[in-house]
């Protein structure tokens, strides 16, 4: 019951951000980025809910604005490290020889940078856009679920049911795919969930090296290390991005959790 | 205090599990006397774990006491505090776990960890307890102890790990030594060595000795008397030779009869037909490097095996672990690759890859010995069952659908199919990894220890099915085992293998009755029979 209860919360939290980013690509209290200086660093009030930043910006409508974007670089990100992630590392934990050490050594050699610098160093070759953030950032956390996977894999497959499926005459690709990766699942989806905080907070990062999303533009992450400056003086500057940012995190653990047991048979 | 006085008594334990309020343990009552030898008998859940790890307060979470009393020399035991309770753990009761792979801790050296008990509970000097250490190590025929001080358990081999453990134990000298299966991981020459150390050593220092095993052949060799316990309740208690004799409940009743006995040999008419063939079969496996400039080595596991296995016939492979028999088992079926000689399977040599080996596969099938990793656990029952059959040409969605239905029926699993693998005991797994291999109808089946991880009703009733399905499909079967009496009971004929090569072989009578090789008489001798 306690399970159904997290798997709700999250759900919900979940919904609730994407619902926010949808209604933002249409309508919002404000002009995201419609600069007054007449009324910045203003406490949040009937007309401004969750106040101004330094330029006068409405910051709910920013943060709703911040949705879309924080929500569609963190979402592909994870999708895309995963995906890429899986299919490398399970070719290297199953096909093993030259295949893994190969996989392995670009692999390691990616790992040995950390994430940051290697996701600046990929901005800076395509550029700064939202799309390229995203193949940064999935480059910069590939490696970490290569590794996880391929763990996964060489412990499965000196399981007795993967040579029960070699000796039934299954050919080497189908046991992978239906006995191998099904149960590559759970420490995957671990990884995913955390990984969900992890991007979202290398994003603000890049983009406060002026190499994420440019800088009118809102994503959690700029608003939220532009907010550093007035922490003393306007805290809600930083309380809603960071709110946002928690309670997003918060709803994909859970969901996360949900699903991980609910894909599982062995729960009850 | 006399030899006879009573040194432990359980009386009316009564333990819960706490979520489900299921009662695990149900008002069990014995006494331990000194220096006797106690067997706990029961199958698996039948609580003869908890009620003994009870006595030392080591019941895993969860687990609730819920009634009775533990008296020890008069100290009530499940009512001490942690602290004197602790103080009587090592240096009055000892305990010998099952799993010796796992109960020694892998990053400690030998030394360091038989000495704990003895820095915790005397008051030796580093000196002296290095001298008990080796004497001890002596004692238990641990060769070289002087370099076994300084040495890692991955060094050793299961027997050996074992025979460690019960030297730490004993080094406390206790009073009473709880022993939880202990040879259960081990084939049996290793577990008559280690039982026999372990009782010598028990008769030396008057240590009483409980001993947990589900193995009625041990409980006849060892145990003075013996309690039973069945579901959580003790159903009989006695001396061992009266229990076993002349069991009173139907339960032990049930238990003795489900030993495998000789079944009567099946007459063979015609001349048989070689089904498959080794010629001169080899593996090596290269042994890792020794040091940083070492060079690796090459272990030979199988030393050309001549073999042969005719159409419909069982062929047991006997022989101790390490002795290769695993390794001859998947050689002939072609799943590690041989390093000389060849199969011959009906007359034409199997390649070692490419479409003859897949129709090699097609005829051919492995039974795993532990049911709990031979299955896929994200698959259910029906699609197990069925995934043999996508690769046979030919046959329709109907055909397999009904062949699936019914070769569950045959193992007694019908209605199964919609199961996912954690929701069956042990045996019921086994039948489902034994329906997968006979689905495809196969001419060969090779069974690697198919009933040692079960139970022993369980054992027996799998036994029977695997016979009846043999009768049935006329599969031949090389039957791999350490366990003699289930060889007794099926095989036709039998292989005894010691370090690779075959030192035996012949029909099943004659090899049990008149066992040609010392290898094979040792073998026997250690096979604990009623």
């Amino acid at each position: 019951m306690k399970l159904r209860a997290n798997a709700l919360i999250g759900g919900v939290l979940i919904g609730a951000v994407l619902v926010v980013a949808l209604i933002a690509a249409l309508w919002t209290p404000y002009d995201p980025l419609a600069i007054d200086l007449m009324s910045k660093l203003k406490a949040p009030s009937a007309a401004h809910w969750l106040g101004t930043d330094e330029f006068g910006r409405d910051v709910a409508s920013r943060a709703m604005a911040g949705a879309a974007s924080s929500g569609f670089i963190a979402l592909f990100t994870v999708v895309g490290a995963v995906l890429l992630g899986t299919v490398v590392g399970v070719l290297a934990g199953f096909v093993r020889g030259w295949t893994d050490r190969l996989l392995m050594a670009v692999n390691d050699a990616l790992l040995a940078f950390p994430g940051i610098l290697l996701a600046l160093a990929v901005m800076v070759i395509i550029g700064a856009s939202r799309v390229g953030l995203v193949i940064a950032l999935t480059l910069a956390y590939a490696p970490s679920v290569v590794r996880v996977v391929r763990g996964t894999v060489l412990s499965l497959r000196e399981k007795e049911y993967v040579e029960a499926s070699r000796m039934i005459g299954n050919p080497e690709w189908v046991t992978m795919v239906r006995h191998v990766l099904p149960n590559c699942i759970a420490p995957v989806a671990v990884l995913a969930t955390s990984m969900f905080g992890w991007v979202l907070l290398s994003e603000s990062a890049l983009s406060f090296l002026g190499l994420g999303v440019a800088p009118p533009a809102p994503t959690w992450g700029n608003m939220l290390s532009g907010a550093r400056s007035y922490l003393e003086s306007a805290v809600w500057l930083g309380l809603a991005p960071g709110l946002c940012i928690a309670l997003t995190l918060l709803g994909i653990n859970l969901a996360g959790d949900a699903l991980r047991d609910r894909l599982d048979p062995r729960m009850p | 205090m006399s030899a006879d006085a009573t040194f432990l008594t359980v009386d009316g334990l009564r333990l819960v599990a706490e979520r489900s309020g299921n009662t695990v343990v149900n008002d069990v009552s014995f006494d331990v006397k000194r220096g006797e030898f106690l067997a706990i008998v029961g199958e698996s859940g039948s609580g003869k774990t908890m009620a003994a790890r009870a006595i030392l307060g080591l019941l895993p979470p969860g687990i609730r006491h819920a009634g009775g009393h533990i008296t020890m020399d008069g100290t009530e035991l499940l009512t001490l505090a942690p602290e004197p309770l602790r103080k009587l753990r090592g240096a009055t009761i000892g305990m010998v776990f099952q799993e010796p792979m796992v109960s020694l801790n892998p990053a400690m050296r030998i030394g360091a960890q038989m000495a704990e008990g003895l820095k915790l509970h005397t008051s030796l000097s580093e000196l002296q307890i290095r001298e008990r250490i080796l004497a001890m190590l002596a004692r238990v025929q641990i060769r070289d102890p002087q370099r076994c001080i300084d040495a890692w358990p991955h060094e050793f081999s299961g027997g050996m790990r074992q025979r460690i453990m019960l030297a730490s134990v004993m080094l406390l000298k206790p009073a009473l030594l709880i022993a939880d299966e202990p040879t259960t991981a081990l084939d049996t020459l290793t577990q008559g060595e280690v039982l026999d150390l372990m009782t010598e050593l028990a008769r030396e220092q008057g240590t009483a000795v409980l001993l947990i095993t589900h193995n009625l052949g041990l409980v006849a060799r060892y145990a003075k008397r013996v309690v039973v316990l069945c579901k959580g309740e003790r159903v009989e208690m006695g001396a061992t030779d009266q229990v076993l004799r002349a069991p009173i409940h139907a339960y032990t009743r049930q238990l003795v009869d489900a030993l495998p006995r000789r079944s009567p040999t099946i007459a063979r008419t015609g001349t048989p037909m070689p089904l498959i063939e080794a010629r001169q079969l080899s593996v090596s496996f290269a042994t890792p490097k020794r040091g940083w400039l070492g060079r690796s080595g090459t272990h030979v596991a199988v030393d050309a095996v001549d073999l042969t296995v005719h159409a419909g016939e069982t062929v047991a492979v006997v022989g101790g672990s390490g002795s290769g028999k695993t390794t001859l088992g998947r050689a002939m079926l072609r799943l590690v690759p041989a390093s000389g000689g060849e199969v011959v399977f009906k007359g034409q040599p199997v390649a070692p890859r490419g479409a003859a080996l897949h129709d090699f596969r097609l005829a051919c099938q492995l039974v795993f010995q532990d049911p709990y990793s031979s299955l896929n656990p994200r698959q259910r029952i029906g699609d197990a069952v069925h995934e043999p059959l996508r690769l046979v040409p030919g046959m329709s969605s109907a055909q397999r659908d009904a062949r699936v239905a019914e070769v569950l029926d045959e193992v007694g699993l019908s209605g199964f199919g919609k199961r996912f693998p954690h929701e069956l005991s042990g045996g019921q797994r086994q039948r489902v990894a034994i329906a997968r291999a006979i689905v495809r109808r196969p001419a060969f089946v090779v069974a690697d220890e198919p009933v040692s991880a079960l139970d022993m009703s369980i054992q027996a009733q799998v036994l029977a099915l695997f016979q009846s399905l043999q009768k049935t499909h006329g599969f031949a079967c090389l039957f791999i085992s350490h366990d003699l009496a289930a060889v007794e009971q099926i095989a036709d004929r039998v292989v005894v293998i010691e370090a690779g090569r075959i030192v035996e072989q012949g029909t099943r009578d004659a090899v049990f009755d008149a066992p040609q090789h010392a290898y094979t008489r040792a073998l026997l001798a250690a096979a604990p029979v009623l």
